[in-house]
C-alpha cells in the first residue's frame, strides 16, 4: 500500500464582499477513505465539481486537509495536470522544464541556491527521457508554445518520470486532447508505468479513459466516494445508482 | 522585434532613444566644444554655424552642454528606474506570493507611500542631504517603486495559481525558487513597459529638480540645469531654454511611445 486516506475532509469558504465574510462552505472532499496499492492504477471518476481534483491536491500535499489523515508512503511523488499549456512554464525551454525536477534534487538547490546548475545535470539523461516519450532531440531548445497539446503532455510526462517517481497523480491528463492523441498519451503512460513500476492515481471524468487505464476504480459524487471496486466489477455490475447513471450516459452518447 | 518595427511610432521612438544614447556614450566625439569652456568673445551668441544651438551667458556652447548633459539625465533615468524596479519586483512578488496578512500589510505600506506628494518628498530629502547625482538617483528610485510593486503583485496573484507552480511545489521547490524562477520571469513583461515609461518620468523629475536649483549642481551640465541657466535671459536668448526643453520633451515622449508600443506587443490582450 502506498497511499492511505482516512476520513479526509476539505471545505472551502464561500466569501462574499469586501470584508470576506463567509456565507457558507463548499464541502469539496467530504470524508474520503481509500487505499492505493503499489504499482496499480487507481482510477478516480466523477463529474466536474465533485472534488476529484481537490482530492488529488490533498494527496500531493498542495492542500492541507481539514480533518482525517493522509499517509503517502513515498517522497517520490509527481503530478501530471490536465492542461499542459498551464503546467509548463512558458518562459522556460523544454530542457529546463524537463530537468527542473532533477535540479531541485541537487544539493546546491537544496541548500537554498537559486542558480540553475543545469549544465551539471547529465544532458544525456534528459535526452534519453525525451526519446522515451518520443519527442525529437531538437525539442530541447524550444519553448512550450512551439508544441501541440499532445507533445506538451509528453514533455510533462518526461518531467515527471525523469525524477524516478514511485507515485504519480494524473489529473485529467488527456481531457484537453483530441481522441487520437488521447490514446497515444494513455499508451505512453502505461508503457512508462510498466517500465518503472510507478503507481498512478488516475483522475478523470471520462469513464472510457478510466476503464482503459485502471485496475481499480472509485466513483466520486459531491465529495464522497459512492462506490469502489475492481474495474471489471464496476463496469459489469455497478451497485450504486449514480454509477449506473454514469455508465448509462456513456452508452447514450 | 519584428512587431516593434511594424509599430512606426514606437520604432521611431526607439531610434531617437538610440541617438540620444549615442550622444551620451560618445559625447567627447560628438560635442564640438568642451561643455564648460568659457568663451568671453561669444557670450549669448544666437544659433549659428559656429555654435549651432547658440551659447549661454558664459559663452559655453549649448549643443555641447546638451550632449554632455544627456549623460547625466539618461543615467539618472536608468539608474533611478533600475532601483525602483528592483524594489518593486521584490516587494510585489513577496506580497503577491504570500498573500493574506503579509500582502495586506505590504500593500497598505504601498498605499501610504503613494499618498506622499512624491515631488515634495524628494525636495525635502534632497534639501536635507546634499544634491549629488547619486542622491538624486537614489531618492527618485526609492519614491517611485510603488507602481511596479502593484503591477508585479497583481501578476503574481494570478501566476501563482498556474499548474507549473503547483508542479514545482510537488517537486520540492522552495518559495524563493518559485518566485525567482517561475513568477518573476513570467511577470516581467508589464514591468518592462512600466520601467520604460518610468525612465521618461525620472528624466522629468531630474529636470524639475535641477530647474529648481537643487538637482545636478553646476558646472556639471544636465538638461534641467541648462534650462535653468536660461531662465534669467529668456527675454534675450530664447535658445538657452528652448533647446534643452525640446530635448527633454522629445526624450520623455520617446520613452512613453516606446513603452506604449511595448505594451501593445507584450500584452496583446489589452489592445482589443
Amino acid at each position: 500500500m502506498i497511499v492511505k486516506l482516512n476520513g479526509v475532509k476539505k471545505s472551502f469558504p464561500i466569501e462574499r464582499g469586501y470584508l470576506k465574510t463567509a456565507s457558507g462552505v463548499v464541502n469539496a472532499v467530504d470524508g474520503v477513505s481509500l487505499e492505493i496499492e503499489k504499482a496499480e492504477t487507481f482510477g478516480l471518476v466523477g463529474e466536474s465539481g465533485c472534488g476529484k481534483t481537490t482530492l488529488g491536491k490533498l494527496i500531493l500535499g498542495i492542500l492541507k486537509p481539514d480533518a482525517g489523515s493522509i499517509e503517502v508512503g513515498t517522497k517520490k511523488i509527481q503530478v501530471i495536470f490536465q492542461d499542459p499549456q498551464a503546467s509548463l512554464d512558458p518562459k522556460m525551454r523544454v530542457y529546463d522544464i524537463v530537468a527542473e525536477g532533477l535540479v531541485l534534487q541537487s544539493s546546491a538547490v537544496r541548500r537554498g541556491g537559486l542558480n540553475l546548475p543545469y549544465g551539471k545535470i547529465a544532458k544525456g539523461q534528459v535526452e534519453e527521457m525525451l526519446d522515451l516519450v518520443k519527442l525529437p532531440k531538437g525539442a530541447l531548445n524550444k519553448y512550450p508554445h512551439q508544441f501541440s497539446g499532445g507533445e506538451r503532455q509528453r514533455i510533462a510526462i518526461a518531467r515527471a518520470v525523469l525524477t524516478d517517481p514511485e507515485f504519480i497523480v494524473c489529473d485529467e491528463p488527456v481531457s484537453s486532447l483530441d481522441v487520437t492523441v488521447q490514446l497515444q498519451i494513455l499508451r505512453l503512460l502505461k508503457d512508462v508505468q510498466k517500465k518503472f513500476s510507478i503507481t498512478y492515481l488516475f483522475i478523470s471524468h471520462d469513464l472510457r479513459v478510466v476503464r482503459f487505464m485502471s485496475d481499480r476504480i472509485a466513483v466520486m459524487k459531491e465529495g464522497k466516494i459512492v462506490e469502489e471496486g475492481p474495474t471489471q466489477k464496476i463496469y459489469s455490475k455497478p451497485d450504486h445508482d449514480y454509477t449506473k447513471l454514469l455508465l448509462d450516459s456513456i452508452l447514450n452518447i | 522585434m519584428k512587431e516593434l518595427i511594424k509599430n512606426r511610432l514606437a520604432f521611431g521612438a526607439l531610434i531617437f532613444i538610440f541617438v540620444i544614447l549615442a550622444f551620451a556614450l560618445f559625447a567627447p566625439l560628438i560635442a564640438p566644444y568642451d561643455p564648460s569652456a568659457i568663451d568671453t568673445d561669444s557670450i549669448l551668441a544666437a544659433p549659428s554655424r559656429i555654435h549651432i544651438l547658440g551659447t549661454d551667458p558664459l559663452g559655453r556652447d549649448i549643443f555641447s552642454r546638451i550632449v554632455y548633459g544627456s549623460r547625466i539625465s539618461l543615467s539618472i533615468g536608468f539608474i533611478a528606474v533600475g532601483i525602483a524596479v528592483l524594489i518593486g519586483v521584490i516587494f510585489g512578488s513577496i506580497a503577491g506570493y504570500y498573500g493574506g496578512r503579509v500582502d495586506s500589510v505590504m500593500m497598505r505600506f504601498v498605499d501610504i507611500m503613494l499618498c506622499f506628494p512624491t515631488f515634495f518628498l524628494i525636495l525635502a530629502v534632497i534639501a536635507i542631504l546634499e544634491p549629488s547625482i547619486f542622491n538624486i538617483m537614489a531618492v527618485i528610485g526609492v519614491t517611485s517603486w510603488m507602481g511596479v510593486a502593484r503591477l508585479v503583485r497583481a501578476e503574481v496573484l494570478t501566476l501563482k495559481e498556474r499548474d507549473y507552480v503547483a508542479a514545482a511545489e510537488v517537486m520540492g521547490a522552495s518559495d524563493a525558487w518559485i518566485i525567482a524562477r517561475h513568477l518573476i520571469p513570467n511577470a516581467i513583461g508589464p514591468v518592462l513597459v512600466s520601467a520604460t515609461l518610468g525612465i521618461g518620468g525620472a528624466i522629468l523629475v531630474e529636470s524639475a529638480l535641477s530647474f529648481l536649483g537643487i538637482g545636478v549642481q553646476p558646472p556639471t551640465p544636465s538638461w534641467g540645469n541648462i534650462l535653468m541657466d536660461g531662465k534669467s535671459t529668456l527675454g534675450v536668448a530664447w535658445w538657452l531654454t528652448i533647446f534643452p526643453g525640446i530635448f527633454i520633451l522629445l526624450t520623455v515622449l520617446a520613452y512613453n511611445l516606446l513603452g506604449e508600443g511595448l505594451r501593445d506587443i507584450l500584452e496583446p490582450g489589452l489592445k482589443e
